[in-house]
């Protein structure tokens, strides 16, 4: 067998495959700690909040809400966009980072997914509520109906509606068929009856047959190999909302590359701010290791930097470009009204990230955590200039305005907010978190007992 | 004494099972199946399984969202309810490229999945035979025939192989679950 011995263990302590399922099983096996119960308690609460302020904003009406003419796009599309950016890292850690080998990815792959699909169901929450009205929401398909019209397959919008479904789609499918296996070790570990029963529907009938492992491998490499230019599309499509108009600020080609590596740079904050208080509680320290986050921490440099230079290029560009309603954009960006909203996201983004050059802070969980914070937030700031600063003083200084959420939006926000952790915790008292099977394997070449670092 | 039908062999080293697999197939005995808690790496090769046409299931079903999006967006903005927008082109090909794209690759994956499934038999409610619980745990069972000749001699100089690279727990099984479950 090959070793590595140069480089770091993936798996720390004495392993085999027996202690591995025990490990990643027993979050799940266990009676839910307190603290599950304190989260899932505030987190639901949230959630109900939340679509209490959805009701109310589908009975009542968007007037609910703080938006005004110039402003027709606010907290609501930030969040989406936020969303949909934290839901990239997990299609990109599972499928990008497969089909470059990287073994490290087997540890956080499982939950980064589930985070992606629960950030992409929060996501297409918004420009649903944002339609206004809901019930008459199934027009955004095409469909053939009695008024004898058809979608416009011209507008972003409605290649939005095909990226994020086709998105949500084929996360879940992927993510499914990874589960499989460890939804088989389910199966045969539990003792209870019924909940044997629900494990073995679940599991498809999965055997760790031969045939089947052949098949599993051949499917799962073109699924990511499909699904590395999903990821690239849909928040690029995304990006066409705003670049294909011709709003200062927005009318920029720069826009699918800048954010991609946005949303992949505060997807992969999500998922520290996450796997730093999970591999905690869960006991799973020895399979998410320091290196596992030291890993995480370079791709947030890269797209961090990439982020910044896209910052810059815009600031460039308005200035080159001679446009004077680009220039004043920018201007109003840095020393408008919004001005403390941009040095937010400049602060965060661009300068909190370089830090991580120095190796020991990559290496320390709580600076990485109080970072992954700062990115989140630098993040939703970031779609919040985009969008609020380039509409609030467009052409017209007569048409301009000023715009301050209200409490409904707040409240659909947090609302969110409490959905997805919620649903992230109900997963992790499911399924199991780490990718049993994947890490099996990979325990020959990168388990620390036998990489010759514990000497038996 | 029931007739025999096939031997169960546990290993736990994939590697004493790959050189196990080498002996039997040198003999000429015929493997039913491997069952194991991961992919075993190298196993397909040794089995000699083809390489799976999911790839290529993957690309039709991929081609075929391609066409029918493309032809569907054509149909509707040429046919079905041409639009004027701002005086350009009614087939404007270019901004049929990102629903054409999604379409592609949301039909591939679809396929795909369906084809692994259709083809290993496995969904919900599939009532699979598990051989052992600890399967999918660290045990990877071997299920071996007797090349047809299933005489006292011949079961034992298997089973002796059997044990001579490694095997953990060897039985005769006379059940008929050795259907093939894929």
């Amino acid at each position: 067998m090959q070793t590595h011995s140069i480089r770091e263990p993936l798996i720390k302590g004495d392993k085999n495959y027996a202690t591995i399922t025990a490990d990643i099983a027993r979050p799940i096996l266990r009676k839910p700690l307190k603290s599950w119960f304190v989260g899932i308690t505030f987190t639901s609460i949230l959630t109900v909040i939340g679509f209490f302020a959805i009701a109310m904003t589908i009975w009542k009406g968007i007037g609910l809400w703080n938006e005004n003419r110039t402003i027709g796009w606010a907290w609501d599309i930030t969040n989406l966009v936020w969303w949909i950016g934290i839901g990239h890292a997990g299609t990109f850690i599972s499928a990008i980072l497969l089909l470059f080998r990287q073994k490290w990815r087997t540890s956080i792959n499982r939950s980064a997914e589930a985070m992606t699909i629960f950030a992409v169901i929060c996501a297409a929450l918004f420009p649903l509520i944002h339609l206004g009205r809901l019930p008459l929401m199934h027009y955004i398909l095409p469909y053939p109906n009695t008024r004898d019209v058809w979608v416009n397959f011209n507008s972003p919008l409605l290649w939005d509606v095909f990226a994020i479904t086709t998105y949500l789609l084929v996360s879940l499918l992927f993510w499914y068929m990874g589960l499989l296996p460890d939804i088989a070790s389910m199966r045969d570990k539990v003792k209870h009856r019924v909940v044997k029963k629900i494990y073995s529907f679940l599991s498809f009938g999965w055997t760790g047959s031969a045939r089947h492992w052949s098949r599993h491998a051949s499917m799962s490499l073109i699924l990511a190999g499909i699904a590395a230019p999903l990821v690239l599309s849909v928040h690029s499509v995304v990006s066409f909302d705003f670049a294909t108009s011709v709003i200062p600020g927005w009318h920029t080609t720069i826009f699918p590359p800048y954010f991609v590596s946005g949303a992949i740079f505060s997807g992969f904050a999500m998922v520290l701010t996450l796997m730093l208080v999970a591999r905690k509680t869960m006991g799973l320290t020895d399979y998410i290791t320091v290196g596992h986050i030291e890993s995480m921490n370079k791709i947030i440099i890269a797209t961090g930097s990439i982020v910044g230079i896209a910052y810059i290029t815009e600031l460039f560009m308005a200035w080159y470009s001679g446009v004077v309603y680009e220039r004043f954009t920018f201007f109003n960006r840095a020393f408008g009204p919004y001005a403390w909203a941009y040095w937010i996201m400049m602060s965060c983004n661009v300068i909190s990230p370089q830090l991580l050059w120095i190796r020991k802070l990559r290496r320390n969980l709580v600076f990485t955590f109080i970072l992954s914070i700062f990115i989140n937030i630098g993040m939703w700031f970031e779609r919040f200039v985009i969008i609020i600063t380039s509409l609030h003083r467009d052409y017209l200084p007569s048409s301009w305005s000023h715009y301050k959420p209200s409490i409904y939006e707040v409240a659909i926000f947090l609302g969110t907010l409490g959905l997805f952790f919620t649903l992230f915790l109900l997963f992790i008292r499911i399924f199991p978190v780490v990718a049993i099977s994947e890490v099996k394997h990979i325990l020959k070449s990168s388990g620390e007992n036998h990489t010759g670092k514990i000497k038996h | 004494m029931e007739t025999p039908k096939y031997i169960k062999a546990s290993y736990s080293d994939e590697e004493d099972l790959l050189r196990a697999i080498k002996v039997l197939k040198e003999k000429k005995i015929e493997i039913y199946d491997v069952l194991s808690p991961f992919p075993v790496h190298g196993l397909d090769k040794i089995l000699g399984y083809r390489r799976s046409r999911i790839a290529r299931v993957g690309f039709i079903g991929g081609a075929i969202g391609a066409f029918t999006g493309f032809v569907f967006q054509t149909w509707v903005f040429t046919e079905g309810y041409p639009l004027n927008i701002g005086g350009k082109p009614y087939l404007s090909a270019p901004s049929f490229i990102p629903v054409t794209f999604e379409l592609a690759i949301l039909f591939a994956a679809f396929s795909m999945v369906f084809a692994f499934l259709i083809r290993s038999r496995l969904g919900p409610g599939a009532k699979p035979v598990i051989h052992d619980e600890r399967i999918t745990d660290d045990r990877i069972v071997l299920l071996t025939g007797f090349a047809g000749n299933n005489s006292q001699e011949n079961i034992k100089s298997i089973k002796d192989t059997l044990s001579q690279t490694g095997a953990e727990e060897i039985t005769l099984k006379s059940d008929s679950n050795i259907k093939q479950n894929y």
